[in-house]
C-alpha cells in the first residue's frame, strides 16, 4: 500500500461540506491500496464540478470538455493498455451531453473505470436540472417541477450488459474506495454510479435523503444473474441498493483483444519503411 | 481528337461495373507507360443512377481533368443522352448492339455474343477498349490474372477467352480508329488515388492511431489505414459521432500516439469543439477535410472548395493552426507527412485540406523515395528532472516540452481550461497572457517555415492564375494551351493556405498585370482572405459551385468572357 500523500493535497473550489470532498478521498485510498503510484495513472475527466478532480489529486490527467471524457479516456487506454485510466465526472457531462458517448463506451468494452458524482443536479451551473434528477423535482428552472422522466443509468448498463455496473454513496468511503477497487481491477469497462450529495443545490436528494435510504447488497445478491441486477437496477426511492450490481464475466476488453495494442504503447511501436515500401509495391 | 492524349468516359448506372472496367484498363496503362489522370463522378446511391469513371491517358504530362470526350462507353441508353454533346467531332461512340448511337458515329458490339454470361460483360468491354487503344493483349491479360488470381485457374481461363475474344473483335471491327502513340518505356509507377496517397503519407509519418465515422468522401483514408494497420501498427476506431473522433484523437495524442481524424465538412462542423481543445490543450494531432459541396449534406459525392473559412476559423477561441491543401497526388503523401512534423513541432492543430475531386483522382506516379525523407518531430521522451516537469512551461519560442504519460515518471496534466504552466486551472491576469501570448508564439514559428507557392508558366506573365489544393492542375493545363497560342499565363499554386508568408508572393502579385483567382466555391474565399492579410486584391475571381471539379476548358472559357 502506497502513502496516499503521494497524490497530494490541494484546495478545491468545491463548497465545504461538498460529497466530492469524499469521493477524492475514497480515490486516493482506493489508487494507495491499488499500489497505483501518480505516473501510472491517467485521470480523464469533462467539466462540471466533479470534472475538476485532476487538479486536486497528482496523477497523470486530462481534463477536456463538457460531456466528452470517456472518448479521450478510451483512446488513452488503446494507446496505451499499461496504464490504468479513470474517467470522473459528473452525472449531467456523463448522461446528459455525454449520453451517446457513453452507450458507445459501454459497447465498446475498453477497460477503463468510470466514476460518475450522481448529485441528480447541475452544480457547476447553480441548479438545472440534470438527467437523474427525479421527475417532479422544482428547480430554478424547472419552477412546475422537472416533467423528462429520470434516467437511470444503471439500469441502462445492466440492460446493455455492460461489463462492471457499481452504485455507491459518497457518505461511505471505506465502502465507496472498495467499489472503486474491484472497478478498477475488473478487465473491461466498469462504471461507479456514486450519489454525491449537491449541498448547495440539491435540497431533495441531501446527505440525510441518501443515507436513510442506500443499503449495501449483501452476499445473497449475486452481480452475475442478470435477471436479479436488473431487479437492483430498477429499485431507486425508498430503498437504493449500494455495491456491486452487476458483473459480466463474459465479454473480454477491446485492448485485451486487439493485436497490436497489446504489442505495447503504439507510440512506442517502429515505423517500418521496409513494410512501407512493400505497401507501395502492391500499388503497381 | 488529340494524338497526344485521350480522354474515355465509360458511363453507366452505379452496380452495372463500369469502376472494374476503368480500374482494369487504367492500371493496364500505367503499367503500359502511359501517363494516366482518373476522375470518377457519382451519385450518392448504391445501384442506378448515372456515374462515370473518366481516363484521360497518353504520352504527354496530364493534371487535370477534362470536360470534352475522345471515346465514350456508354454501358446504358441514358449514357448516350448524357454525354454526347461532349463527345468531340473525332469522338468514337462504343455501347452494345441493342442501344441507339443517336446519331453519333459509334462502334456496336455484339456484348450478348462476345460474353457469354452477363458477368463476362466487362472483360469483353475491357477487351474491346484495349484493341481500340492498342494496348497490347499481354497487359490486358496480366489484368485478369491479377483480379481473378484468387478465383482459380477456371475462372481465370474463362476470362481470358472472353478477353480474346473481345480483342479480336475490336481489331476485326475497330481498325480505322486511331491508336495510341507508343509509350516510352519507364520505371514501374504505382496507381493510386488522392486519399491513398494521404494515407501512405500518414503511415510514412508514423501514424498510430485513427478514429473516423464514415463520411463521404473521406472515408476511404480510414479504410486504407485500416487495410495497411495491422502491418503497420495502426489502431483504427470506427466511432459514435465525429465528436467522438477528434476527442478520441486528442487522447490518443496525449497518450502518445501519432493521429489522423479524416472528415468531410458536415462531420468536421460536429469537430470544431475539439478543434478549440486540441488549441489550448497544445495537443497535436492531424485532421483531413475532404471537401464537397455544402451547405448541410449538400452535394454529398461531389466538389467543392467552400470549407475553406470553417477549416481556417473552426473553433472558439484565439490558438494557431496550419493548413496544407495538397494539389497532386504526390503532395497528399508528402503534405500529409509534413503535417505530422508541423503538428507535433508546435503541437498544435493541422488541417489537410483536400475535396473529392482529388480524393478521387487516380494517378501514376512515382513510387515514392522513402530514403529521402526528412524526420517527423516527436515528442519529449528524455523523463529528466520528472519532479520538475511542467507541461506548460512558458519558453522563449512558446514550445513546451511535452512529454507522454506513463512513459516515465513526469506527471503530464492536459488541460482545457486557460492553465498554469503545471497544467491547473488558473483565472490570473497575468498567467492568462502569458500563455496565450506562449500559444500564439508558435504562429509565428509556423509562419516562419510555410511551404511556399509553386510557380507554373510563362516568365513574366501578363496574367497569373492564382489557385490552391486540387485546382492546380486544371490552371496548369489551361496556362500551357494559352501559351501554347502565344499568351504569357503563368500559375501560382498555393499548397499551403495558412498561414500565409506574404514575402513570398506579394512581390510577384504586385508586378503581374492581371492576377486571377480560380477557386471552387461562391465567395471566393482564398482571395478574400489574401485581401485581408495583404492588402491585395486579385483583379478577378473565376469560381466553380457546380459540385464538377475545374478543367482547362471551363478555365479558359471564363478568361475569355
Amino acid at each position: 500500500m502506497l502513502d496516499i500523500s503521494i497524490y497530494g493535497d490541494y484546495h478545491t473550489s468545491w463548497c465545504p461540506g461538498c460529497g466530492n470532498h469524499d469521493v477524492l478521498k475514497a480515490l486516493k485510498e482506493a489508487l494507495a491500496g491499488l499500489d497505483l503510484a501518480p505516473h501510472q495513472v491517467v485521470h480523464v475527466s469533462g467539466i462540471g464540478q466533479a470534472a475538476k478532480a485532476p487538479h486536486y489529486i497528482t496523477l497523470n490527467g486530462f481534463n477536456g470538455l463538457h460531456g466528452r471524457c470517456l472518448p479521450p479516456a478510451q483512446a488513452v487506454k488503446l494507446a496505451n493498455p499499461s496504464l490504468t485510466v479513470i474517467a470522473e465526472s459528473g452525472d449531467g457531462c456523463n448522461y446528459g451531453e455525454g449520453g451517446n458517448h457513453f452507450l458507445a463506451a459501454i459497447r465498446r468494452n475498453v477497460n477503463i473505470t468510470l466514476l460518475v458524482h450522481d448529485n441528480q443536479i447541475y452544480g457547476l451551473t447553480k441548479g438545472q436540472a440534470s438527467p437523474t434528477t427525479s421527475e417532479g423535482h422544482v428547480t430554478k428552472s424547472q419552477p412546475d417541477g422537472v416533467t423528462n422522466a429520470s434516467f437511470n443509468p444503471i439500469a441502462v448498463a445492466v440492460a446493455m450488459r455492460a461489463g462492471f455496473v457499481a452504485r455507491a454513496f459518497s457518505g461511505n468511503i471505506s465502502h465507496l474506495a472498495t467499489m472503486m477497487q474491484e472497478a478498477i481491477r475488473y478487465p473491461g469497462f466498469a462504471m461507479v454510479d456514486i450519489l454525491s450529495p449537491c449541498i448547495s443545490f440539491n435540497k431533495v436528494n441531501t446527505f440525510g435523503w441518501y443515507k436513510q435510504r442506500c443499503y449495501e447488497l449483501g452476499p445473497d445478491h449475486d452481480p452475475g444473474n442478470w435477471d436479479a441486477a436488473m431487479a437492483k437496477a430498477n429499485e431507486f426511492g425508498e430503498h437504493i441498493p449500494v455495491g456491486i450490481i452487476w458483473r459480466n464475466n463474459e465479454r473480454m476488453a477491446l485492448d485485451e483483444r486487439v493485436a497490436v495494442c497489446k504489442q505495447g504503447p503504439l507510440g512506442r511501436q517502429s515505423v517500418d519503411m521496409a513494410v512501407l515500401a512493400g505497401i507501395m509495391q502492391s500499388y503497381i | 481528337m488529340s494524338v497526344q492524349n485521350r480522354h474515355i468516359v465509360i458511363g453507366g448506372a452505379a452496380g452495372q461495373g463500369l469502376v472494374t472496367v476503368g480500374q482494369m484498363l487504367s492500371k493496364g496503362l500505367v503499367r503500359a507507360g502511359y501517363e494516366v489522370l482518373v476522375t470518377q463522378d457519382y451519385m450518392s446511391r448504391v445501384r442506378g443512377g448515372h456515374n462515370t469513371y473518366n481516363i484521360r491517358t497518353g504520352v504527354t504530362p496530364l493534371t487535370g481533368p477534362a470536360e470534352s470526350i475522345d471515346i465514350l462507353v456508354a454501358l446504358n441508353q441514358e449514357t448516350v443522352s448524357l454525354h454526347k454533346r461532349a463527345l468531340g467531332s473525332d469522338g468514337i461512340l462504343i455501347l452494345d448492339e441493342g442501344f441507339d448511337a443517336e446519331g453519333l458515329a459509334a462502334l456496336h458490339v455484339p456484348f450478348a455474343s462476345l460474353a457469354p454470361k452477363a458477368v463476362f460483360q466487362n472483360i469483353a468491354a475491357l477487351g474491346v477498349l484495349c484493341s481500340v487503344l492498342g494496348l497490347s493483349k499481354d497487359h490486358a491479360a496480366t489484368l485478369v490474372h491479377d483480379s481473378f488470381g484468387k478465383k482459380g485457374q477456371a475462372v481465370i481461363a474463362q476470362n481470358l477467352q472472353v478477353l480474346d475474344e473481345a480483342y479480336a473483335w475490336g481489331e476485326a471491327n475497330a481498325a480505322s480508329f486511331e491508336k495510341l502513340p507508343s509509350a516510352v518505356s519507364r520505371a514501374p509507377r504505382m496507381f493510386i488515388n488522392g486519399n491513398e496517397s494521404l494515407a501512405l503519407g500518414a503511415l510514412a509519418a508514423g501514424v498510430k492511431f485513427c478514429s473516423f465515422y464514415p463520411m463521404t468522401p473521406a472515408t476511404s483514408i480510414a479504410q486504407n489505414l485500416i487495410t495497411h494497420g495491422r502491418k503497420m501498427g495502426v489502431y483504427v476506431e470506427q466511432v459514435e459521432d465525429e465528436i467522438a473522433a477528434l476527442n478520441m484523437g486528442l487522447g490518443a495524442s496525449y497518450a502518445g500516439a501519432p493521429t489522423l481524424i479524416p472528415t468531410s465538412g458536415g462531420g468536421f462542423a460536429l469537430m470544431t469543439e475539439a478543434v478549440s481543445l486540441a488549441g489550448v490543450m497544445e495537443q497535436p494531432v492531424v485532421v483531413v477535410v475532404a471537401q464537397r459541396p455544402g451547405p448541410a449534406t449538400g452535394l454529398p459525392t461531389r466538389t467543392e472548395q467552400a470549407d475553406f473559412n470553417l477549416v481556417l476559423y473552426a473553433g472558439h477561441g484565439e490558438f494557431p493552426r496550419a493548413i496544407f491543401a495538397p494539389g497532386t497526388i504526390e503532395d497528399c503523401f508528402f503534405l500529409t507527412r509534413k503535417a505530422f512534423d508541423i503538428s507535433e513541432k508546435y503541437q498544435s492543430p493541422v488541417f489537410v485540406l483536400t475535396d473529392q475531386e482529388l480524393a478521387d483522382r487516380h494517378m501514376g506516379v512515382e513510387p515514392f523515395d522513402l530514403d529521402a525523407l526528412p524526420p517527423v518531430a516527436g515528442p519529449d521522451l528524455s523523463d529528466t528532472d520528472a519532479q520538475a516537469y511542467k507541461r506548460y512551461v512558458l519558453t522563449k519560442d512558446g514550445l513546451s516540452p511535452r512529454r507522454i504519460p506513463g512513459y516515465g515518471e513526469s506527471i503530464v496534466l492536459a488541460d482545457c481550461h486557460e492553465h498554469t504552466e503545471d497544467g491547473h486551472i488558473t483565472e490570473d491576469i497575468d498567467m492568462r497572457i502569458a500563455m496565450n501570448d506562449k500559444r500564439m508564439l508558435k504562429e509565428e514559428g509556423m509562419r516562419s517555415e510555410v511551404v511556399p507557392p509553386r510557380f507554373f508558366g510563362a516568365d513574366r506573365p501578363d496574367t497569373l492564375l492564382l489557385c490552391w489544393g486540387s485546382t492546380e492542375g486544371a490552371a496548369r493545363e489551361a496556362a500551357n494551351v494559352l501559351n501554347g497560342q502565344g499568351q504569357r499565363v503563368g500559375v501560382l499554386s498555393f499548397t499551403q493556405v495558412w498561414p500565409l508568408a506574404p514575402e513570398q508572393f506579394l512581390p510577384l502579385l504586385e508586378t503581374v498585370p492581371k492576377v486571377v483567382c480560380v477557386e471552387g466555391n461562391k465567395t471566393a474565399q482564398f482571395a478574400r482572405l489574401l485581401r485581408q492579410e495583404t492588402g491585395f486584391r486579385p483583379h478577378r475571381n473565376i469560381l466553380r459551385y457546380d459540385g464538377r471539379p475545374f478543367t482547362a476548358s471551363y478555365i479558359i472559357g471564363k478568361l475569355a468572357d
